[in-house]
């Protein structure tokens, strides 16, 4: 049951909740208290938007940064970690396996003002051995969501 | 000049959804409900295998039977999911679609006059295939208080001397009507007795909803022998337009086929055979998922006509309900199409699959849940109105 209305508010957080109860098979109220439970529990963190910026006229940058650290003694990488994800800035910290150690993604107006977050924040941390920043070009796809296409139903109308 | 037609086809009516088409068509913002083919693309890894077999240059045609390695995949396949023991090599054809092993298999069974079994509401090929190969239509009429499965003694009755293929058309289009284990036994029993053939279209077997699996009546002791064996990739992979079905059966039967399908079509498209490979190997995932969303709507819409109050069997198949809208009065095509005039809702008579089909629609839940809500509102406005208007 969790599992099926997770994956449904996975990709429309505004789905109705009789229609969610109806899907399921379920009935309203045990819906809304298993979303209230998974929220309690931290299983759901959050409701967002996906938002495809580059179609308003409101200038977005974003960078995905690699950073190489050095662990702070006795306390790992979460310490380091948080003291990245606590910028405002910061949309993401994921620890990578492989040839750096962060995937820190990050959001600003400007290059300029991302470029400077990471010359005046982010290397001079002291755990912070190197960056290197991608910018991103164009966003194809997201959560699971193409952004560029509007699916529309090319089918016959009926058939039989 | 001379009549250019052939009487057979000429006396044929054309279907009878072809008529409602007509009238939605001039209707482009109608919400439709209408369609009898999934709204899911076909799964990418499909149409990925489908582009390299192109750009490996395999634009060739195939053996007449079809793609050897398919064939060997789709009987495994058989094997693990329906507990069927085909011999890929004598025992199966790629067909285009699952229509072309339908129409071949009348084509290769009937001589004139011999009788064929047609449980009615169900989809529209098997009446005019029979007429097109020679062979009588004798539909069965199905009843909505039976769930629209067929009866023992609706199959009894309807035997003659003549009968010689019973049509299996399950799950159904249009009712969702499945026959279940305890169902098919005593049709098994009849159709030995009277030494029938059976022809089977299980092109939506991979949409059932029972909760148990799918069961074929090819399966039952003694009726591999007797049957014909229709499926396809059209419902289960989302492959409508691929046009890939296959039939399976005794090996003088399938010979017969083959011998037709060479002179009539010379091989199932090639690129489809290509893309069919990866979609029996490695998709039972993707339709184990479909299959999902599909029910998750039947249940929304059974649940929305329940509110309704409007008289619905459950359906357990395919991805169609078949309510009944018998208590307002009207035939289904007076209802369509007021429907689809006052509210621009597409629903499909049920008169479109057979007579018996009347007093009742279908709807089909191919489509998002967003588009099956805004019909459903409006579908619920019109039967307040006539509610109403009768009163
Ligand atoms: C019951 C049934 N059989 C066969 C077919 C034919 O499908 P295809 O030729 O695409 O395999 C359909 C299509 O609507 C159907 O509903």
């Amino acid at each position: 049951m969790r599992e099926k209305i997770l994956n449904y508010i996975e990709h429309n957080s505004r789905i109705d909740m009789a229609d969610l109860a109806m899907l399921l098979g379920s009935d309203e109220v045990t819906i809304m208290n298993e979303l209230e439970a998974m929220e309690a529990e931290h299983i759901i963190c959050g409701y967002h938007t996906l938002i495809n910026w580059d179609k308003t006229g409101v200038d977005k940058v974003s960078a995905l940064i690699e950073v190489r650290v050095t662990p702070q003694r006795g306390m790992g990488f979460d310490k380091v970690a948080e003291r990245i994800y606590n910028y405002p800035e910061v949309n993401a910290v994921y620890l990578i396996s492989g040839s750096y150690d962060f995937m820190v993604s990050l959001e600003g107006r400007t290059l300029r003002e991302v470029a400077d977050f990471v010359s005046s924040k982010l290397s001079p941390l002291d755990s912070v051995l190197s960056t290197q920043t991608n910018f991103v070009l164009k966003k194809y796809k997201d959560h699971g969501t193409i952004m560029a296409e509007q699916h529309v139903d090319e089918r016959e109308k009926v058939s039989p | 000049m001379r009549n250019p037609l052939n009487q057979t086809i000429s006396a044929i009516k054309p279907s009878g959804i072809r008529k409602f088409f007509d009238i939605v068509a001039e209707m482009p913002d109608a919400i439709s409900l209408g369609v009898g083919e999934p709204d899911f693309d076909t799964p990418w890894k499909v149409r990925d295998e489908a582009i390299y077999s192109l750009e490996r240059g395999r634009t060739f045609y195939t053996s007449n039977s079809g793609l050897k390695e398919l064939r060997i995949e789709i009987a495994e396949y058989l094997r693990r999911h329906y507990d069927l023991d085909y011999d890929p090599i004598h025992e199966m054809v790629m067909t285009v679609g699952g229509s072309e092993g339908i129409d071949m298999a009348f084509r290769a069974m009937l001589d004139p006059g011999d009788e064929v079994l047609i449980p009615q509401p169900c989809y529209v090929s098997y009446d005019p295939c029979t007429i097109l190969a020679g062979g009588v239509p004798v539909p069965i009429p199905l009843k909505e208080e039976n769930d629209f499965r067929l009866k023992p003694e609706e199959l009894e009755a309807a035997i003659t001397d003549k009968t010689k293929i019973l049509v299996m058309p399950f799950p159904n289009n249009p009712t969702g009507a499945v026959m279940e284990r305890e169902d098919l036994a005593p049709i098994v029993d009849i159709v030995i007795k009277h030494d029938l053939f059976v022809l089977t279209d299980e092109i939506y077997s991979e949409l059932s909803y029972t909760g148990e699996p799918h069961v074929s009546i090819a399966s039952f002791p003694g009726m591999k022998e007797r049957t014909i064996y229709i499926n396809g990739f059209s419902k289960s992979h989302a492959m409508t337009g691929w046009r890939l079905g296959y039939a399976c059966g005794p090996k003088e039967i399938i010979a017969q086929m083959v011998k037709i399908h060479q002179f009539a079509i010379m091989c199932a498209p090639t690129t489809s055979q290509y893309a069919a490979v990866t979609a029996i190997r490695d998709c039972d995932e993707d339709v184990a998922h479909m299959r999902e969303e599909y029910n998750d709507r039947r249940r929304y819409l059974l649940e929305r006509l329940k509110k309704m109050n409007i008289k619905c069997f459950e359906p357990y198949g395919a991805f169609y309900i078949f309510p009944s809208i018998a208590e307002f009065g009207m035939s289904s095509e007076e209802f369509c199409t007021r429907l689809l005039r006052e509210k621009e809702v597409a629903v499909v008579p049920g008169t479109a699959f057979g007579d018996s089909g009347e007093g009742n629609v279908r709807i089909s839940y191919a489509y998002s849940l967003q588009n099956l809500k805004r019909a459903m509102d409006r579908i619920e406005e019109f039967v307040t109105e006539l509610r109403q208007e009768n009163k």
